[in-house]
């Protein structure tokens, strides 16, 4: 039984776990008459932890190899490809027989994600023989006017996925009632939150869908200009979404008279963002195309009104437009089935962080944190303990173990002083310090705050000060109180999105983990271990063999002890770089 | 790994100024467009590996901004560099993922190889290192890249070796 087809996993999640050394070896394989199959790519499947992924397809059906490097290559062609022989115990996913990873995938819902890990993204082709575009081709072929596809959008109950949650049909029919004869849709895919990535996988692992979504929004709002704001460090992402434009347009999707419609015309390029987490809002996002500096602007007036060149423009996140076409095909019916009475559909997760199964996962709305963890993320790993977990990147909140059970939805996850976000979710376990977390978004939103307003750069400062004398030691009483002061401030003097949420991580830590607070500063006592200024480190009298190693080690000296006798470390001299805790080779060293 | 080509021109900025006939081409595409000043800048560094002020005032001249607003443009967005960067450009990601999986050891190791600190350049001009907010392969942190490759599930002593074997490939000693 000769295979028909081997797949290979090519999204930068594929590529960094090593898939381009078995993309060439694959080649040379069937150069070399090895091997008689097609070699073909795609995208991601969501199972970033099992890269490389190969799949193989024959008359049976197809199976997912993971964690694919030469040697299991090797395995994998000997057996497989060559007798036709299955090694079950690499299958992580099969369409028919059960496999390792098959509850990766059983509370997902696969809406946004539908294509990807399945086709090819450089290949148009693949994208049409799945569905694609023709949502649009229905529009032209029964006369869809442009408001039905506005209704059925609002009919649905998607509301913006990139973390604001504004009902997206409502800001394309501010747009479409504007009396401007030049109308905008610009796609935000600059996604900065540190810890997100699914913008990125869906771009590079299905484009088409994006740009499928944003003709029919066009469309919708009568928009001809069409802008992908997307990050510059994306490479892939970026390369891929200019392939598909140009295939796109070879195929009569862009340009004019788009699937015979007459008089529609829509053109689409990338801009490439230039570093910087403040372009992720609207009226910044619009400076930043325009080519000025990325500050944001008071609102009113909002883009849908005045935004791109003066011009009504109606910005979406790429999930919300990768969402349009599946919603036009399936009716909004079929969307608001799914989820809860103010959240429908679904919505796309980044699993990372201390779970076993790090990835994509895309679940209805209305599940609880616990059930994504446990299902997709395939629960902590081994030996440790579930403490918290950090949804929305900076602009979010971290949320205790305790709050495991809140179902997702904008309104419940907003009442923890968490938020939706992107959808960035960061599983943190029993070894994470969250003084330490809160001082490292303090320090990004610190770095990342555009400079406009005052509260927002000298405030965030000013607690990033504060939070880092409590992590070296120095907090004193009241420290808490003026983070909070601050940070009260902080929120209500802030134009935009990035001031007004930086405080978040700090008050969801100080409301959820005040006791590691407190510990930091009373106790001068790090309860995880990670905050290093605070650790002390001696040495186990019943251990320590006298063999002079840490003595030697240390860079400055401040442990001293004869041969064969008990060392000692002068912790007046001791600068905690943690060398004698590593050197030591009878774990002699007590760190606490 | 192919060696970031956009670099070539860093080499041959030490001996003198950069010649700013490079983005005659991209200067003559952009002309008349509205909104082509950052990525007249994106090119501008694609070609040189940074933003040489020579480069900036004929840039100035030909688009009719002011260099101040070019510098603060320029300025304003981290991607945009005004000093040559090193053959290997080396980021490594301090994203929420990669900083709870312990980002910073990684960065100790690199800074202590490379001997140098974060933003600067190995006096051979082979690497230069950069911490950056997020690289988007989180599932695989601790993450780094080197050019526009992504090397990911890194320990310190990974980073390390990564690091040599272009050393040794460069033909560098170590």
């Amino acid at each position: 039984m000769t295979p028909k087809k081997i797949i290979l996993g090519m999204g930068s999640c594929g590529l960094a776990a090593g898939a381009s050394k078995i993309w060439d070896r694959l080649n040379a394989l069937r150069q070399s008459g090895t091997i008689d199959c097609n070699i073909s790519a795609t995208g991601c499947i969501g199972m970033c932890y099992m890269e490389p992924l190969l799949e193989v397809v024959d008359e049976k059906g197809s199976v997912i190899y993971g964690k694919v490097d030469e040697t299991r290559l090797d395995e994998i062609i000997e057996s497989h490809i060559l007798k036709g022989e299955i090694l079950a115990h690499y299958v992580v996913k099969s369409t028919f027989m059960p496999a390792s990873e098959d509850s990766f995938f059983t509370s997902q819902k696969r809406i946004v994600l539908r294509n990807c890990g399945q086709i090819d993204p450089e290949n148009i082709d693949e994208y049409i023989q799945r569905g694609g575009y023709e949502a649009l081709k229905h529009i032209a072929r029964e006369n869809v006017p442009p408001d039905s596809i506005i209704d059925e959008v609002i009919a649905s109950g998607m509301r913006g996925r990139g973390g604001g949650g504004f009902p997206s049909g409502m800001k394309w029919r501010i747009t479409r009632n504007s009396d401007s004869p030049l109308k905008y849709l610009v796609c935000n895919a600059d996604e900065g939150d540190p810890g997100a990535f699914m913008d990125r996988s869906i771009i590079e692992s299905d484009p088409h869908s994006v740009i499928e979504g944003m003709i029919i929004a066009a469309y919708a709002i009568g928009a001809s200009v069409g802008v992908i704001y997307c990050r510059a460090e994306y490479p892939l992402a970026v390369k891929r979404l200019k392939g598909a434009i140009a295939q796109a347009g070879e195929r009569g999707f862009l340009g004019c008279d788009i699937v015979g419609i007459n008089n529609f015309c829509f053109s689409l390029e990338v801009k490439e963002g230039a570093g910087a987490f403040v372009c992720g809002e609207e009226t910044a996002l619009i400076a930043s195309v325009e080519g000025r500096r990325g500050m944001p602007r008071r609102k009113p007036p909002f883009p849908s009104e005045s935004g791109l060149w003066d011009g009504p423009t109606s910005i979406n996140n790429v999930e919300t437009f990768t969402n349009v076409p599946w919603i036009i095909l399936n009716g909004s019916k079929a969307f608001s089935s799914i989820g809860t009475s103010g959240s429908k559909g679904t919505k796309v997760f980044a699993l990372t962080g201390k779970v076993r199964r790090g990835g994509l996962a895309e679940v209805p709305m209305g599940i609880t944190i616990n059930e994504i963890i446990n299902g997709p993320g395939g629960g902590i790993r081994e030996g440790h303990k579930f403490k918290a977990v950090q949804l929305g990147g900076p602009s979010g909140g971290c949320l205790p173990a305790s709050l495991g059970d809140v179902a997702i939805d904008y309104e419940s996850l907003t009442s923890t002083g968490a938020i939706m976000g992107s959808g960035g979710m960061v599983v943190m376990d029993e070894t994470t310090c969250m003084v330490d977390v809160a001082r490292f978004f303090l320090d990004f939103t610190c770095h990342e705050s555009c400079g406009k307003c005052t509260f927002c750069r000298l405030g965030t400062k000013r607690m990033l000060e504060i939070l880092e004398r409590i992590c070296e030691g120095n907090g004193s009483e009241g420290d808490i109180e003026l983070l909070e002061d601050l940070a009260h401030e902080i929120i209500s003097s802030s134009l935009c999105g990035l001031g007004q949420t930086a405080p978040n991580p700090v008050l969801t830590t100080i409301r959820y983990f005040r006791d590691e607070y407190e510990a930091h500063i009373k106790e001068k006592r790090c309860p995880t271990g990670v905050c290093t200024k605070l650790l002390t480190y001696s040495i186990l009298p019943d251990r320590c063999t006298g063999c002079t190693i840490c003595a030697r080690e240390c860079p400055v000296s401040a442990i001293s002890g004869e041969k064969k006798k008990t060392h000692f470390i002068d912790v007046n001299l001791c600068t905690r770089c943690g060398t004698c805790f590593i050197k030591c080779p009878f774990k002699a060293i007590e760190r606490k | 790994m192919a060696p970031q080509s956009k670099n070539e021109h860093s080499q041959k900025v030490n001996q003198g100024l950069p010649d700013p006939g490079l983005i005659n081409d991209l200067l003559e595409k952009s002309a008349g467009k509205k909104g082509s000043l950052i990525p007249i800048l994106q090119g501008t560094q694609d070609v040189y590996g940074y933003l040489p002020a020579n480069v900036l005032r004929v840039i100035s001249d030909r688009t009719g901004y002011s260099v101040s607003t070019i510098y603060g443009v320029a300025s304003f967005y981290s991607q945009f560099r005004f000093h040559p960067v090193g053959k290997y450009m080396v980021r490594v990601c301090h994203g929420t993922a990669c900083h709870v999986q312990n980002a910073n050891a990684i960065e100790q190791a690199l800074q202590d190889e490379l001997k140098i600190d974060d933003g600067c350049t190995t006096e051979d001009h082979l690497f230069t290192l950069e911490t950056v907010a997020c690289l988007g392969c989180c599932s695989l942190a601790p993450v780094m890249m080197i050019g526009e490759e992504a090397h990911g599930n890194l320990t310190p002593e990974a980073a390390v070796r990564i690091i040599r074997s272009i050393r040794r490939r460069e033909g560098g000693a170590l």
